[in-house]
């Protein structure tokens, strides 16, 4: 975009300011995240001199990473994450996108009363304890699919797939209805292949949501070994609980602390790092259909 | 709609029939079996909310029960053995001052928030309109969203890292002689670290919307003002303020309607730290009170007082909205 000619030429101190704002906006996200991995990797020698957290790398050292796989409570976390992520998620794009699709087409059977069921669940939540009952009624408790079930279905997400749906060209549907095809059909080859980008954006809310979970794991699940990767993180960094320093083989001091739960830090954040790009550019359209509709 | 109506009219004037009443049944048998996939499909997920939303919603009604967790054989048949004490959770409710110390934590939160916070993604969306180039937008873009995707655990982890008395600052601070003050668990000031911690988060992930009303705007409307002499502040009052007001005042009932909830993980994990005097809010004060020392009954009226008010707070800036001209969040 070029600047309009009738636009006034920016002075040098709005320039400045602009300039200024932006690189204090994102040097808050990005000095965090780069204080972490550089510790993270940093031997005891790097941390000891800089007396804590590293800002300025100096060569690379594993060990800490090694440290951390070796022992049984982080990759016993990590595997439970992904677990209920994978599983979650799929289950959730399954049923969001039947149900999305379902209810793409005003004035068909049941519409009504069916689309409020869904967007009624906006104006009020069941409660915390009514909800603990029931999960633990059904007896979920100390089970993984306590932190899939109850958060299967998010209408938001539906809201923005429907929303999606309602506006893909609807001569494409009615020919395919006219040429006998199923709404099954409908769905599994014109549909969804038409609509790839925004159901990977709705996936991806999923699996931050399934990655994320923390309350219903501490509501639901007991047994440590149970436990998810954000709670072990929460144990080593917010509780003060010592992370496992193991000692690799050929050496007898075990890797700093500081390098140990900074790597737990790092392989909590890594997947939404990797996911995050491939999905960015289309995250704009989902969350603003979702926000009109709903 | 339309192109439906017509469809199934067509489908029955093909196959005429004499008398009216058949013809109304198989138009209804039509359409059953023309939609009737539909309705499968949707089913699956209506059920998922019918069970784990609106199932515990009628299970509010324990907030009238003396919750006994022994009888029966699960939680759900306890909740129905238990005896009806009419309004006695209430009335320990409102004689607890832990109660009201977290309602008015709750609310000055949310009042501080409102001033401190929700304004600052409108800021940052006008000042990234305000970048020519696409490619350097994009760049900014794509890293301020990316905390909205950590958890609270991160979140919080990642305060403690840069600001606690071990972190990153403190450390810089000592190098050259200060001291850095204690931020990370000082009740005093916590209300200005949950609301940077909330910034930090969200700031980003809310200029999307915010952006998007701004490039809705029609572009005409400056070139006319500029022409007229308008300069960038009275363009900025004038054309680019109104046109995003409806999204403004939208956002801003979202936020009235849901003033009772400032989130939970956040003042759960940071409880320890600075005490309940200044972190218990009323979600945190259902869960301690209701599953953590199991006064269910209690834990569950207070969870349904929160649920009753902000239905009704939601409800009411909504009429205050459309009263104002403004379209609301929803309409009849």
């Amino acid at each position: 975009m070029t600047r309009p000619v009738w636009e006034e030429k920016p002075t040098v101190a709005g320039q400045a300011g602009k300039g200024t704002l932006l690189t204090l906006v994102t040097a808050a996200v990005i000095i965090p995240l780069w204080t972490v991995v550089v510790t993270s990797l940093s031997s005891r020698a790097t941390i000891d001199k800089a007396g804590g957290l590293v800002f300025i790398p100096r060569g690379f050292d594993f060990s800490a990473y090694q440290s951390i796989f070796a022992t049984d409570r982080v990759t016993r976390a990590l595997w439970v994450s992904v677990m209920i992520t994978a599983g979650g998620t799929l289950l959730s794009i399954t049923l969001t996108t039947m149900a999305a699709y379902g209810l793409s087409r005003p004035g068909s059977l049941a519409h009504r009363p069916l689309l409020f069921l869904f967007l009624l669940t906006f104006l009020f939540g069941p409660g915390i304890i009514p909800s603990y009952l029931l999960v633990t009624g059904v007896g979920l408790k100390d089970n993984l699919l306590a932190l899939i079930l109850p958060t299967a279905v998010n209408a938001f997400n539906l809201v923005v797939l429907r929303a999606f749906f309602m506006n893909l060209p609807g001569e494409l549907i009615d020919s395919a209805r006219i040429d006998g095809a199923s709404e099954w059909r409908i769905l599994w080859q014109i549909v969804i292949p038409l609509s790839k980008a925004v159901i990977a954006v709705v996936a991806l809310f999923y699996a931050v949501g399934y990655w994320n979970s923390f309350f219903n794991a501490i509501l639901y699940l007991s047994d440590p070994s149970d436990h998810p990767i954000q709670l072990v993180l929460r144990s080593y960094i917010l509780q003060g609980q010592a992370p496992p320093g193991v000692s690799l083989p050929g050496t007898n001091v075990p890797p700093p602390t500081l390098a140990i739960k900074m790597a737990v830090v790092v392989v909590t954040v890594i997947p939404a790092l990797l996911v995050y790009p491939f999905v960015q550019k289309h995250f704009t359209k989902a969350v603003l259909t979702g926000a009109i509709k709903g | 709609m339309t192109s439906e109506s017509t469809k199934v009219a067509g489908t029955v004037a093909a196959r005429p029939r004499p008398r009216p009443m058949p013809a109304m049944r198989s138009r209804w048998r039509a359409r059953w079996r023309r939609d009737l996939p539909l309705v499968l499909m949707t089913v699956p997920a209506a059920g998922f909310l019918l069970l784990f939303h609106y199932l515990p919603t009628l299970g509010n009604f324990l907030a009238f029960k003396d919750y006994n967790p022994f009888l029966g054989d699960s939680a759900i048949e306890a909740m129905f053995l238990s005896d009806w004490i009419g309004f006695g959770n209430f009335q320990l409710l409102f004689e607890d001052p832990l109660f009201w110390s977290a309602v008015r934590n709750t609310l000055g939160i949310t009042a501080f928030q409102l001033v401190f916070f929700f304004p600052v993604p409108i800021a940052l969306a006008l000042l990234l309109n305000s970048i020519l180039s696409q490619r350097l937008r994009g760049l900014v873009q794509g890293i301020i969203y990316l905390p909205h995707f950590f958890s609270w655990v991160l979140v919080v982890t990642f305060f403690l890292m840069m600001l606690g008395g071990d972190g990153l600052f403190a450390h810089t601070l000592r190098d050259v002689g200060l001291r850095m003050p204690n931020v990370m668990s000082n009740p005093d000031t916590f209300i200005y670290l949950v609301t940077s911690e909330a910034v930090w988060k969200d700031v980003g992930w809310g200029t999307i919307i915010f952006l998007a009303a701004l490039s809705s705007i029609d572009f005409s409307l400056y070139e006319a003002a500029a022409a007229d002499g308008a300069g960038r502040w009275r363009r900025l009052w004038h054309i680019t303020l109104p046109g995003i007001r409806p999204v403004i005042v939208l956002l801003l009932i979202l936020r009235l309607g849901d003033a009772l909830s400032v989130g939970f993980e956040q003042f759960f994990l940071q409880r320890d730290a600075v005490g309940a005097g200044a972190a218990e809010v009323l979600d945190t004060y259902v869960y301690w009170q209701g599953i953590a020392t199991q006064n269910y009954g209690i834990g569950a009226a207070a969870g349904l007082f929160k649920g009753v008010v902000g239905l009704l707070l939601i409800l009411a800036a909504n009429r205050v909205a459309q009263r104002f001209g403004e379209q609301g969040v929803y309409s009849r």
